[in-house]
């Protein structure tokens, strides 16, 4: 009888803790959301503003004073117009080459036939640890005439251990029956991984070229080491940093920015609406390549 | 038939081929896409690992790599002999261990929590959420955050109306406010993306392990604790041990674009160094040393990690 009770006791205080954990957790999952989305809603908000009317601050998630000024501001920059061409280059050609490069390299070290399959995975997984650092690598690129130069952004990232990887599990978990067969009616390698290889690991090309996509899409510190000198090969993100330091540089001045403002655009206003402008892309696009990010993630983990 | 099934035997027991003119024909293409591959690592990998003989000259750009004098470890002497040097690798440290601790421990427990929303719907527009800040820039980041944080900012905002202080905090003034910021930036940016892997481990953990659970009567927090937690204990072990070694490689960015004059104390890490002395102020030499050093011990910590794995029974790293 006691121990019953007992029992009944201690079920409904459990299912008591369980509603006070629902709603803890109910309450860490709206604070996640809102302290993950606000910034992002607020900077759209402040790029859809009048400038000069923004610096008052109390700008939240809508507008004020409504214009597009500051959109069309950004357009008429000849230097991020320029920026974001070579972004846009960079992120096609990046890509491409980097995922045939990889997944030439996989298919190859895949391949259980293949001679030198150990040494070349080792060749590459060696770097993972070991570089050369910031220095002799800025020292080779000057020598072999990367610097001021579009293919610094193509060339030297193309191939990585990382990326190789994903994509060589994914080959490897392939029933070997499909290309035994192709073998058997003469197919060469080429024909294999073009032929037969390649349309299965869709998948796993798509995780990687989402990887290097973003990463050309966000990098900036190549451009300013290799390509600051000349504004020719600037990138769109390189660009939004230099309106970053024009702004805070002038912070704490602001009647003096209001003074200088031209008309209703300040250079944080500017640069509200030069951050939504590249971030647009990658966030329209990302929420349907999930399961690609996902599975290329598991893929890397797994090692050997 | 049976040659056929015999040359499919030939096909899939023939691991370990010997090297034969006939073997070397058949795998040709292979080999001539693998010296392409092996040529371009070599340059683009291995031949900046030559630089690091520049450490121990006194390197002349003009001399070049054959006919610059050699000083032994004159540089690294004087890198240590350096205070900045010894404060930068402080700050490398802390903000890489700090940084470490709390997005390894929010990402933990955002999947867990996240794995206990019932509605599937929400679950799945929360995690759409959370990978977000991942697809951003640092400098978009730092950008979101310098506003957010000035004076007029929301932060400040917010602490104004809960009266917790009277005149806006200016947080890229003080030294003391720089680590934290660092770290909430992180937490903010990788969360989610953190998250996956956990999130995935714990779908594979057997669901009859929670029903047994509940026969008990355990509560939701005592399967947490009993179920969940020992289910993604060794997927925690791995990325921890994974992380370890990328201790150092956590400072760049993010401190690079936040850090200004004033707290230029505790933002300096080992790569900004590098960056600053050795190509700002063309001490190839000496950057080059630092960079050796941050490496070596990356190698270290990589190294202890995988052994600290191998005695806990867990997968070794490589």
């Amino acid at each position: 009888m006691e121990s019953t009770e007992n029992k009944k006791r201690h079920r409904k205080k459990s299912s008591k803790a369980d509603i006070a954990f629902t709603v803890f957790n109910s309450i860490f999952m709206i604070l996640f959301v809102i302290i993950t989305l606000y910034p992002v809603l607020n900077t759209l908000a402040i790029s859809l503003n009048d400038g000069t009317d923004a610096l008052r601050g109390g700008i939240h998630l809508f507008p004020r004073k409504f214009t597009w000024k500051n959109y069309t501001t950004v357009l008429e920059k000849n230097n991020l117009i320029t920026g974001a061409v070579i972004t846009v280059a960079r992120t096609v050609l990046g890509t491409l080459t980097a995922l045939l490069a990889n997944a030439i390299l996989a298919f190859i070290v895949s391949r259980p036939r293949f001679m030198f399959r150990k040494q070349l995975s080792l060749f590459w997984v060696i770097t993972m640890y070991v570089n050369g650092g910031l220095i002799p690598t800025f020292i080779l690129f000057k020598g072999l005439g990367l610097t001021n130069s579009f293919w610094v952004y193509i060339i030297p990232g193309m191939l990585s251990a990382f990326n190789m990887l994903v994509i060589r599990t994914y080959m490897n978990g392939l029933p070997d029956s499909l290309v035994e067969s192709a073998q058997l009616d003469g197919a060469g390698y080429t024909t294999i991984f073009i032929k037969i290889i390649s349309p299965l690991c869709k998948p796993v090309y798509a995780t990687v070229a989402l990887f290097v996509a973003v990463g050309q899409w966000n990098s900036w510190f190549d451009a300013m080491l290799y390509n600051r000198m000349s504004g020719e090969y600037t990138t769109l993100q390189y660009e939004l940093m230099k309106l970053l330091s024009s702004v805070t540089s002038t912070q704490g001045a602001s009647a003096e920015t209001m003074k200088n403002a031209t008309g209703a655009v300040t250079p944080a206003s500017v640069r509200a609406a030069a951050t939504i402008i590249t971030m647009l892309p990658i966030i329209c696009i990302y929420p349907f390549l999930q399961k690609y990010f996902v599975t290329g993630l598991t893929l890397g983990g797994v090692k050997e | 038939m049976s040659g056929r099934r015999k040359k499919t035997k030939q096909v899939e027991t023939e691991m370990k081929v010997k090297i034969t003119w006939k073997e070397i024909k058949r795998q040709k293409v292979l080999l001539f896409w693998s010296a392409i591959i092996v040529i371009y690592g070599f340059i683009f990998y291995y031949l900046p690992l030559g630089g690091w003989i520049m450490a121990f000259q006194n390197y002349k750009p003009a001399k070049g790599l054959l006919h610059s004098e050699f000083i032994g470890f004159d540089k690294f002497i004087q890198l240590f002999s350096d205070e900045t040097f010894i404060r930068v690798i402080r700050n490398t440290l802390a903000m890489g261990v700090i940084n470490l601790v709390v997005t390894f421990v929010m990402a933990i427990l955002f999947a867990i929590l996240l794995n206990e929303i019932r509605q599937r719907r929400t679950k799945k527009v929360i995690q759409t959420i959370s990978y977000l800040p991942h697809f951003l820039s640092w400098i978009i980041v730092t950008g979101i955050l310098h506003d957010a944080l000035s004076g007029t900012g929301v932060v400040n905002e917010l602490l104004k109306n809960l009266h917790l202080t009277k005149h806006s905090v200016d947080f890229f003034a003080h030294p003391s406010y720089f680590w934290p910021i660092v770290a909430f930036a992180n937490v903010w940016k990788e969360t989610g993306w953190n998250a996956i892997i956990y999130l995935s481990a714990i779908t594979a953990i057997d669901p009859s392990l929670y029903e047994a659970a509940s026969i008990d009567g355990a509560g939701r927090l005592a399967k947490i604790m009993h179920v969940t937690l020992p289910g993604i204990k060794s997927t925690i072990i791995i990325l921890l041990l994974m992380n370890v070694g990328n201790v150092l490689n956590a400072g760049f960015e993010i401190q690079y674009l936040l850090g200004n004059g004033l707290v230029k104390s505790v933002s300096e890490t080992i790569d900004i160094y590098v960056l600053k002395w050795g190509i700002s102020q063309g001490d190839y030499a000496l950057g080059t040393a630092a960079g050796i050093f941050k490496s070596v011990v990356s190698i270290a910590l990589i190294v202890v990690a995988n052994q600290v794995a191998k005695r806990s029974g867990e997968e070794r790293l490589y």
